[in-house]
């Protein structure tokens, strides 16, 4: 079966994706398999396909992002949508009102796929409720951001071979992170082991109860790992009110050979970027053999080949 | 660690025998009469069988049946070093430590500039290594420059030395930001200890809120201001987990919530001062500006249930909240006065009192000041044991006399104990088996 004809032979069942909670674990491993063969496509030097032929995509980001548009955008060229990238402002004082009438105002406009970002949980969900077309979560406050938990799913596989039975630790920024909540439901739901590595004030509450193991040391955390995940740690937690400095954070948390040393020799290392290197990661092990991060952007393009193409299917208006 | 260098004590090869003593030791519960030899600075053996007999190659020090304790642990010291050293250094405050029996003190981070930096937490301890006489550790600001906002580099100065965290005289007002020291704080086991006044309901005030105040036609601080504080804490140690302590606690119905926390068996500690347990707020007369002080010297009633805490273990340590002031700060009007009190050499003699009057007894006296604060700060110190430091104190529990101010070690002389009749004193005091008191010069 070549790439191309296996992109069309998985049935997606839903029309939107807007979590990882949403998904069983076949449907998971069936989208994957569809990344799989997008990235084959990516590969080739005509990486055009004709599965959105004629179908508008719009790229709408009420929350500033480069890499995941772009490759939200690539995704869909490459499947041969119209795409429009639409940047909205934030600032209006009535977002659920905005957000709502953004929405129809869309919808009129007749789009086949939404790719939709906001920075209040639950806002994409929101809005699919008041529009037609298919609804992609690009990204939903501290909430989802299920395409990147896809692209790491599909990353980590193409590296192990599996996912089943890996320990994989996601380190730094819990509380503030969509890509730490979407990979913890994600990867258990194939039988990772996840835990989660972060300073008690970077942790949700009950944070144990979201399927993970919790550690406030890297040492514990890492040990035996097959996987370390860092997350980003923005700025505006780094001066005193979630961590005294970014140099403390290094010290105890920020990923260096030192500390790698206690995950398995062949641990790999991943990061959503953007990265803050000296900050979470050493550019020593950023650029590490075993550092899987430039892979991760390559498979973001193909993850949302796949769900791009795996959602189209359920257009009203096929 | 702040450790001592291995000392020779007399020309004795390293080693000494302390006999005829009576040995209270609160860790154990040790009472009885017997001996200690002291080798390399540590405690080799101790026990009856040592009372009378010393090893022929040790230096001989006769207690003469007075108790030997181990050297009180003082876990809260202000000092002027750096920045204040007019009002004290980190030596002259070594003097007065040993002077009263006391052989490890924590110092504030409430110096300037304030101690939040581990290049600091390392200036204080190579400072103190090299000029005082007993052993110093640093407790390192809780926030960064004790502004009440940002949290300090916990983990880090830790790692530099710092036994605990403190924001010094100031309450974090900010429960949010409370939360998250205490959240972040766990992760390190570092104890938080945290004054507890809640600063814009005490407001200008400056003695005890109530009949006193009235009179005195002076503003008060009501007791609220503490509870509340506390109150608050409490919850907030039981939702992040973090170890609390309460530096010093001053009324009855903040200990009440102390021991309600205890019974839920939450991380929470707290502490005292010797002036709290000692005075209460007559003793201001007409307007002695050495007994201000914050929190104020409360009522009678107050004074005599920390006294129960104490007795019955509720309350866990007892501070000198040694905090030297000059006349420059001390000779004005009652309101404009700096607030607090010398105490390092009058701790142990003021505590005695309690045992004097009956109401509590030597070794729960002794608890709250050696083991216990010792054990709090993981120190290794307060017990006597075998291998344990041999930081002691010979005290003659009946000898009379009176505090002239002026003989004072410390180089402030703001002690409210002026002129008191105290029955009691320390005879000698040893750091490391070293003699640090009486002065060799």
């Amino acid at each position: 079966m070549t790439a191309a004809q296996k992109l069309d032979t998985f049935h997606f069942p839903h029309r939107h994706l807007l979590t990882v909670e949403d998904l069983t674990a076949g449907e998971i491993v069936g989208l994957l398999d569809m990344a799989e063969d997008a990235a084959t496509v990516s590969r080739q030097i005509s990486k055009k396909r004709e599965h959105l032929s004629g179908r508008t995509l719009v790229n709408l980001f009420f929350e500033a992002s480069t890499r995941t548009q772009s490759s939200f955008e690539l995704a869909g060229k490459r499947l041969g949508a119209d795409v429009m990238n639409m940047q909205v402002s934030t600032s209006s004082v009535n977002k659920g009102e905005t957000l709502i009438d953004t929405a129809v105002t869309l919808n009129a406009m007749r789009p086949d796929i939404l790719v939709v970002r906001h920075n209040q949980a639950g806002a994409v969900e929101l809005l699919a409720q008041k529009v037609d077309c298919s609804v992609v979560n690009a990204g939903d406050g501290q909430h989802q951001h299920p395409t990147q938990a896809l692209l790491d799913a599909l990353t980590i596989r193409r590296n192990k071979g599996r996912i089943e039975g890996l320990v994989v630790a996601i380190c730094g920024d819990i509380l503030h992170s969509r890509v730490a909540r979407s990979n913890i439901g994600l990867l258990t739901r194939l039988g990772a082991e996840v835990r989660i590595v972060a300073p008690s004030t970077l942790l949700p509450p009950n944070a144990d109860r979201l399927g993970c193991k919790v550690f406030n040391h890297m040492s514990d955390g890492l040990a035996g790992a097959d996987i370390v995940m860092m997350l980003r740690l923005q700025q505006e937690r780094m001066s005193g009110s979630f961590l005294p400095s970014t140099r403390e954070f290094y010290h105890f948390f920020g990923l260096d050979h030192e500390k790698l040393k206690w995950a398995k020799p062949d641990a790999l290392i991943m990061h959503p970027g953007p990265m803050n290197r000296g900050v979470e990661i050493s550019s020593a092990v950023a650029d590490d053999p075993r550092s899987v991060i430039r892979e991760q952007v390559e498979m973001g393009v193909a993850v949302r080949m796949a769900v791009l193409a795996a959602v189209a299917r359920h257009l009203p208006n096929r | 660690m702040n450790a001592r260098k291995t000392t020779t004590i007399g020309n004795s090869g390293g080693r000494a025998a302390l006999i005829n003593a009576r040995l209270l030791d609160p860790a154990s519960g040790r009472d009885e009469a017997g001996g200690i030899l002291i080798e390399d600075g540590l405690i080799a053996d101790l026990g009856p069988h040592l009372r009378r007999s010393a090893p022929r190659d040790a230096a001989v020090i006769n207690c003469e049946d007075r108790l030997v304790i181990p050297g009180l642990v003082d876990m809260q010291v202000y000092t002027g070093e750096p920045g204040l050293e007019h009002r004290e250094t980190l030596a002259s405050a070594s003097r007065a430590a040993a002077a009263g029996g006391v052989t490890t003190m924590i110092v504030m981070p409430a110096t300037d500039p304030v101690i939040d930096d581990m290049a600091l937490v390392d200036f204080v301890n190579r400072r103190a290594n090299d000029t005082a006489i007993v052993r110093v550790h640093t407790m390192a600001a809780l926030t960064k420059g004790l502004n009440g906002t940002e949290m300090s580099e916990i983990g880090l100065l830790k790692l530099a030395g710092a036994v605990a965290f403190s924001n010094g005289r100031q309450s974090i007002a900010s429960a949010k930001v409370m939360r998250r020291v205490l959240a972040y704080a766990k992760d390190f086991d570092a104890l938080v200890v945290h004054h507890t006044e809640d600063d814009d309901l005490a407001g200008a005030g400056v003695v005890n809120e109530g009949e006193v105040s009235a009179r005195l036609g002076l503003p008060g601080i009501p007791k609220a201001a503490e509870i509340i504080m506390i109150e608050r804490d409490i919850r907030l140690a039981e939702l992040s987990g973090g170890r609390y302590h309460a530096a010093q606690i001053s009324c009855r119905e903040s200990l009440d919530a102390i021991r309600a926390a205890k019974r839920r068996k939450l991380p929470v500690t707290c502490g005292v001062s010797i002036n709290h347990l000692t005075l209460n707020e007559n003793d201001i007369g007409s307007y002695r500006t050495f007994h201000k002080m914050r929190p104020p010297l409360r009522s009678e009633d107050d004074r005599r249930s920390l006294v129960e805490g104490v007795a019955d273990g509720s309350i866990d340590v007892i501070v000198s909240s040694h905090d030297p002031q000059g006349t420059d700060g001390k000779r004005r009007p009652f309101a404009e006065a700096a607030d607090g009190a010398v105490g390092l050499e009058t701790l142990l003699p003021a505590a005695l009192r309690l045992v004097h009057s009956g109401d509590v007894k030597l070794v729960d006296l002794f608890a709250a000041l050696t083991i216990r604060p010792a054990a709090l700060l993981g120190l290794p110190v307060g017990k006597l044991e075998k291998g344990a430091p041999a930081d002691l104190a010979v005290v003659d529990l009946g000898a009379p006399w009176m505090l002239d101010r002026d003989t004072l070690h410390s180089k402030a002389k703001n002690s409210p104990f002026d002129e008191a009749k105290f029955q009691g004193r320390v005879m000698r005091t040893l750091v490391a088996g070293e003699t640090v008191f009486p002065f060799a010069n």
